[in-house]
């Protein structure tokens, strides 16, 4: 039987690798796919808890779909601004993209 | 009645001028004939006031022990209880009199003098401002009401000086006049918040029980440091030594001004102030005998400078100084109404005396020095008549106004001490001699053939007339109405005329005359002469015995140098730690900033190290997760 420690488990590896791709990727689309699968271990998480804690409330699950609305608005705003530097630099790495320093 | 209506609303009198600077100064001006008229209209109604206000005084038997006194709450706080308000006595009503006459004098005459002047408008509003803060200043009931107006007197002294701005000088003369007297003021307003401290209240009247109660009980020593304190405020504003060194360069001001200044408003205010605040010098043997040798010093030591001045309005600034110390020394022995009767017949004839002076300088234009004149007297009679008027007068040659006061003076500081007896007669014969000097070099003698004087126009003449008459006869008029039972202190002086010492100082004016004919007039021994024998005397006071310099030394040495002092300090102590405290942060910033490296994942890497400690933190503190962390719950 699948319980809550499974789905948590998952999400948790889930979140793991993006955030491992966020600090190690080298381009920004890599990076901004990364926080796209941080942003979905949240999402299983949610609906785990949703399922399994409080079934007969959707609060969990209505938050998920927020969640999701949010994050393609962000993935528009951020492959615009990724277009941009590129046009701008001609590159996407982001080590590369270091003026604002000392 | 009308004097009972002037008795009750004498807060008009100073009100009146004020609002004829607002409207003039403020609306009026570019209209110079309404300006005039406005400002005029005014001093006539405070005038007309001011002598119903007198006129009240007799009919009402008020005297100096019984003033009319009427005040409002200006400030008050817990402790400091601070009226406004209107002090009717003899004394303040003499001045009133005084002042809004002379103002009015002045006025119509400045209609004259002023005329096609670019200023006129300007020129009205200030003198206007002036009469006002005089005629607020002679009606305080206390020190703080008395200080305001004191200090609105010493601004528009520098507003009036410094008329002129467009030359260099006058701007100097208004800068002068205003922070040597700010050294006098400076003491003044100490000694007024020593007397707070001492007595809590500042209120002349309740000033006069308390004082006399203070000396019987505590001795006089912190009273008379008070007294004197309070003193070097008419030391500033009376033009005494070691500050009169403003007053002559006051001449920088518009003649008209000069009358002003010196007959009837800001420096008499001076002597005005002691005589209000006699109940505090009067119990002080100390201070009065400073006051009395102030006096004195001041009175020989600035008429021997007039004698050798050759700007014709210098000479009459110096005679102002000397005839201020007067005043100060007949306060100084104890006599205010010999000052106040002093104060009021040379308000009279100096006015005279600077409105004829403006007159000569109105028809000779440009032409200050006394030898570059004379032969005056043919082209203009009417003002060689005045000038012989105010000559006579201040020489004290019987029947001439100040005849009668000199001689109250001389009376009284007979009385009490004959060195000062003999300092004051020997300034009388120097004060007769330089005057009969002026005069006679600029109206006597031969004209100047590139001279073309003409007489001054009506409206300079009437004041001329007006103050002549009142020269002549301001002296005898009071003195036969018994002007000693009104305006005294203490008890009513009933003293006539000494013959003795009438007589001993007619003669010497006469004599010092006769001497300035000789020397000036009748050709016989030449001032060049006198010039080369007593060449050292001559130059000492020709250069006004190099007070003016002295003081710039000073200045220069003391001043500067404690300024080049500080400077140092402040460069190398006070500049060298702030540098250090500044530097600080500085160092700070540069050892962190290394780290704003502007890789985005580094930071990423950083915040992420950071909340698992964090969480590490808490979950290893927090009772609750101990169990999870030993395995033990699931």
């Amino acid at each position: 039987m699948i319980g809550l420690v499974h789905f948590l488990t998952v999400a948790a590896m889930v979140f793991a690798i993006g955030l491992y791709g966020v600090l190690t990727k080298r381009t920004i689309i890599g990076i901004l796919m990364s926080i796209e699968l941080m942003l979905n271990a949240v999402n299983i998480n949610l609906i785990a808890f949703s399922r399994f804690i409080t079934p007969e409330a959707l609060t969990g699950q209505i938050f998920a779909i927020f969640t999701i609305t949010v994050a393609a608005a962000e993935v528009a705003v951020g492959l615009a601004m990724v277009f941009r530097v590129y046009y701008d630099r001609n590159t996407v790495h982001a080590a590369r993209l270091d003026e604002m320093r000392w | 009645m009308f004097s009972q209506y002037a008795l009750y609303h004498a807060w008009l009198i100073p009100l009146l001028p004020a609002v004829a600077f607002i409207l003039v100064g403020f609306f009026l001006r570019r209209l110079p004939s309404v300006a005039g008229a406005v400002s005029i209209c005014m001093s006539l109604l405070s005038f007309a006031l001011s002598l119903g206000v007198g006129y009240g005084i007799i009919a009402r038997n008020i005297t100096v022990d019984t003033p009319l006194i009427q005040k409002i709450s200006w400030v008050a706080i817990s402790g400091l209880n601070i009226d406004m308000g209107v002090y009717i006595d003899p004394i303040s009503a003499m001045m009133l009199c005084v002042v809004t006459l002379v103002t009015l004098m002045v006025q119509i005459y400045s209609i004259g003098y002023m005329r096609g002047d670019a200023g006129f408008g300007r020129f009205f509003a200030y003198v206007s401002l002036f009469a006002a803060s005089m005629l607020g200043l002679v009606i305080a009931v206390n020190f703080v009401q008395l200080f305001v107006f004191w200090e609105l007197v010493g601004l528009c002294s520098y507003l009036l000086i410094g008329y002129y701005f467009h030359k260099i000088s006058a701007r100097e003369a208004a800068k002068k006049a205003f922070i040597t007297t700010r050294i006098g003021d400076f003491g003044l307003l100490v000694g007024i918040l020593f007397l707070q401290i001492l007595f809590g209240t500042l209120d002349f009247q309740q000033l006069a029980v308390h004082v006399p109660a203070y000396a019987m009980q505590h001795g006089t020593a912190l009273l008379t440091v008070v007294a004197l304190l309070v003193f070097l405020g008419p030391i500033g504003k009376s033009g005494q030594f070691p500050l009169h060194v403003w007053l002559p360069d006051a001449m920088e001001g518009p003649t008209p001004v000069s009358a002003l200044i010196h007959a009837a408003t800001m420096v008499v205010a001076g002597v005005y102030l002691v005589s209000r605040a006699f109940f505090l010098f009067s119990v002080l043997p100390e201070a009065m005998t400073v006051i009395a040798w102030v006096g004195a010093f001041t009175a020989c030591f600035a008429a021997s400078i007039a004698f050798t001045q050759r700007d014709i309005k210098r000479i009459l600034a110096y005679s102002t100084v000397s005839q201020l110390g007067y005043m100060m020394l007949a306060l100084g022995v104890g006599s205010v109404t010999a000052s106040m009767f002093h104060l009021m017949t040379h308000a009279f004839f100096k006015a005279l005396m600077f409105l004829a002076a403006g007159a000569v300088l109105h028809g000779l234009p440009d032409k200050n020095d006394i030898f570059a004149m004379g032969g005056l007297r043919h082209k203009m009679p009417v003002t060689f008549a005045a000038m012989t008027i105010g000559v006579l007068a201040i020489s004290g040659i019987p029947p001439f106004a100040g005849f009668f006061s000199k001689d109250e003076i001389l009376l009284a500081v007979s009385q009490v001490s004959t060195p000062l007896y003999i300092i004051a007669v020997v300034t009388s014969f120097m004060t007769a001699f330089y005057m009969a000097r002026l005069l006679i070099v600029v109206f006597c003698g031969a004209e100047k053939p590139d001279n073309h004087p003409h007489e001054a126009p009506m409206s300079m003449r009437i004041p001329l007339v007006v103050l002549g008459v009142l020269a002549i006869v301001g002296g005898y008029i009071p003195y036969a109405n018994h002007f000693g039972e009104w305006v005294r202190f203490g008890l009513a002086s009933h003293e006539g005329l000494n013959v003795s010492i009438a007589t001993t100082s007619t003669i010497l004016s006469i004599l010092a005359i006769c001497l300035a004919w000789v020397i000036y007039g009748s050709g016989n021994v030449t001032s060049d002469s006198l010039v080369r024998r007593f060449s050292t005397l001559y130059k000492l006071s020709f250069h006004k015995y190099y007070i003016d310099e002295l003081y710039l030394w000073l200045n220069h040495t003391f001043v500067d140098g404690t300024g080049k002092l500080l400077y140092w300090l402040e460069l190398n102590f006070v500049e060298g730690m702030i540098k250090e405290v500044a530097n600080l942060p500085l160092q700070l910033g540069n050892a962190v900033r290394k780290g704003q490296s502007g890789n985005l994942q580094r930071y990423g890497l950083v915040m992420f190290g950071a909340m698992l400690i964090v969480v590490a933190w808490l979950v290893l503190l927090n009772p609750l997760f101990k169990g999870i962390v030993s395995g033990g719950a699931y």
